[in-house]
């Protein structure tokens, strides 16, 4: 997220075939083999094997590899280091959860805002607007050193001063302003023609978008939403250049000077995987899913 | 004319997109229990005209007047408006993500403030009466189109509307499901409901008109009982239009 990439943000509601990560994947693991039966598996797996062996070949080969198994590739290490990082790695899914909350909330009020039509809302709209231009364009760890250090150093009354508290809040309004652009293309995707329909039952504007806009909106966009929990649960690695009580990364940075030897880092690295790549799998399937009943010629 | 109140009357009603000039002065008065058919090639203005009548589409000139009284003038509260008038879409415009029942209770529980179980009861009995009691949990999506158009009608039915606007609701379905819905709207007519309906089925027009309405560019150029209309058109437009109509096979 922090990179940026605009793919995250496009919500799967366009008609048209698309390169879009649901093709991909079943090109890559489901259809093509499908298709090709047995014997398209085990060209697949042949073939995986020898890159595999060549790379790691290559690389175990190299001059300066038994220097680099041990700074990087330490078992002991691994063992040792392992479980306290793992321990810590909770702090970041704590994080993870609660700047999600926060974050999914706020966001679709920003949403909202941004898509109220007339002259009136002008102001909210500019509000709106202004704010995500904002935040999405701040780089999030100069956000959350801006918060983390200069908030708690104003020694404010009554506003926590932990660096913990105030990178988490980086996160939330930066991601906030990410998701509401996601929200917004998810309502703006939403036939006028059900706006229509649900006015035509007397509903109000506001009834109207709880219970026909903002349901269908949040549906449709579920993939992409799920790619920003992604990015935020990486992301929340970078509170440790804030907190005190050290997270996973800064865990394994600690332990990593310890001893000079960076296997840590591949604990944290490890960990961090465990939950995104699930993730990421499961968005896959839910990009397929979608596709299959767009196919099906059904509404969502 | 004068003496007794209409149930819809509509006076010098224009109405623009842009440039475009959709409604270019649209006299028609309606009595309670009359149904009123617009026929009129696509494009002539038949679809604005019921926005209109709806407050979906807001008009540029004229009034629009239900029982009496101006709906267009300023301050009129629209969602009053629109639970006295009911409408149904060509395209059927069912929300995707809610079972039958609960697109028929929305406007009952939300806008009526009818309590759930009270819509529901009503929701049943309509579906019942529409023979679609078995479809009540379905999604839409599960439905063919003319159940879904069916739905559509007990949906709007269901606010119990003084006045029902059916927007050309079968051009979407493919034949053989024109009939059904028609039959839903037939009995809506023999119960003595007030209708405006948009529509390019002629025979239907025909059978359950007490008058047709030829719309044309945006005025409304000849009107008269079905039987005249449909025998003796006095306007060449509606002669030429009548003629294209019968040269399709639809009439």
């Amino acid at each position: 997220m922090s990179s940026g990439n605009p793919s995250d943000l496009q919500p799967i509601v366009d008609e048209g075939p698309g390169p879009q990560q649901g093709d991909r994947r079943s090109r890559l693991l489901g259809g093509s083999l499908r298709q090709e039966g047995v014997k398209g598996v085990a060209i697949a797996v042949a073939s995986t094997a020898v890159v595999l062996f060549v790379i790691v070949w290559v690389v175990v080969h190299s001059a300066n590899w038994p220097a680099v198994k041990q700074a990087f590739f330490n078992g002991q290490e691994f063992k040792d280091t392992f479980p306290e990082i793992a321990r810590r790695f909770g702090r970041n899914i704590a994080y993870f959860l609660i700047a999600e909350v926060f974050i999914l909330a706020f966001a679709l009020v920003l949403a909202v805002m941004r898509s109220l039509t007339g002259p009136v809302f002008f102001p909210l709209r500019l509000m709106a607007i202004v704010y995500i231009d904002l935040f999405r364009g701040i780089p999030l760890i100069l956000l959350v050193y801006l918060l983390g250090f200069g908030v708690p150093g104003l020694e404010l009354k009554g506003v926590p001063a932990a660096g913990e508290f105030w990178g988490v809040i980086a996160l939330i309004l930066c991601y906030s302003a990410y998701v509401a652009e996601v929200y917004r293309a998810g309502i703006e995707s939403v036939h006028p023609s059900q706006v229509g329909a649900a006015r035509a039952l007397a509903l109000s504007r506001w009834k109207t978008l709880r219970f026909v806009v903002i349901p269908q909106a949040v549906r449709r966009v579920v993939p992409p939403l799920l790619n920003d929990f992604i990015g935020l649960q990486k992301d929340t690695a970078l509170i440790a250049f804030v907190g005190l009580i050290p997270e996973a990364f800064k865990q394994a940075t600690i332990d990593q000077q310890a001893d000079f030897n960076f296997t840590p880092l591949l604990c944290a690295a490890v960990l961090f995987l465990a939950i995104t790549i699930p993730m990421t799998r499961l968005v896959d399937w839910l990009l397929a899913r979608q596709r299959a009943r767009r196919q099906a010629g059904t509404a969502l | 004319m004068n003496a007794a109140v209409q149930a819809l009357r509509l006076q010098d009603v224009h109405k623009s997109f842009g440039k475009l000039e959709v409604l270019k002065g649209i006299d028609l008065d309606m009595a309670e229990h009359e149904v009123v058919c617009l026929i009129g090639a696509s494009g002539s203005g038949k679809s604005t005209l019921l926005r209109c009548v709806n407050l979906l589409d807001s008009i540029d000139r004229g009034r629009i007047l239900l029982d009496g009284v101006d709906i267009t003038s300023r301050g009129v509260k629209v969602n009053e408006v629109r639970r006295r008038i009911g409408i149904v879409f060509q395209a059927f415009n069912l929300f995707p993500h809610m079972t039958v029942i609960r697109n028929i209770t929305l406007g009952p529980t939300e806008a009526l403030k009818l309590s759930r179980q009270e819509a529901e009861e009503r929701a049943a009995d309509l579906l019942d009466r529409f023979g679609l009691a078995d479809k009540r949990d379905d999604y839409p999506d599960r439905l063919s189109g003319g159940q879904q158009q069916r739905v559509a009608i007990v949906r709007a039915l269901a606010m119990q509307p003084e006045i029902m606007l059916l927007d050309e609701v079968t051009s979407a379905l493919d034949p053989e499901l024109v009939a059904e819905v028609l039959n839903v709207i037939r009995e809506l007519a023999q119960g003595g409901m007030t209708m405006l309906i948009a529509t390019h089925e002629m025979s239907f027009a025909r059978d359950i008109a007490s008058r047709v309405c030829f719309l044309d560019d945006g005025r409304i150029l000849e009107q008269g009982p079905p039987e005249r209309i449909f025998t003796q058109p006095e306007n060449a437009r509606t002669r030429e239009f009548l003629q294209r109509i019968i040269d399709a096979g639809r009439l």
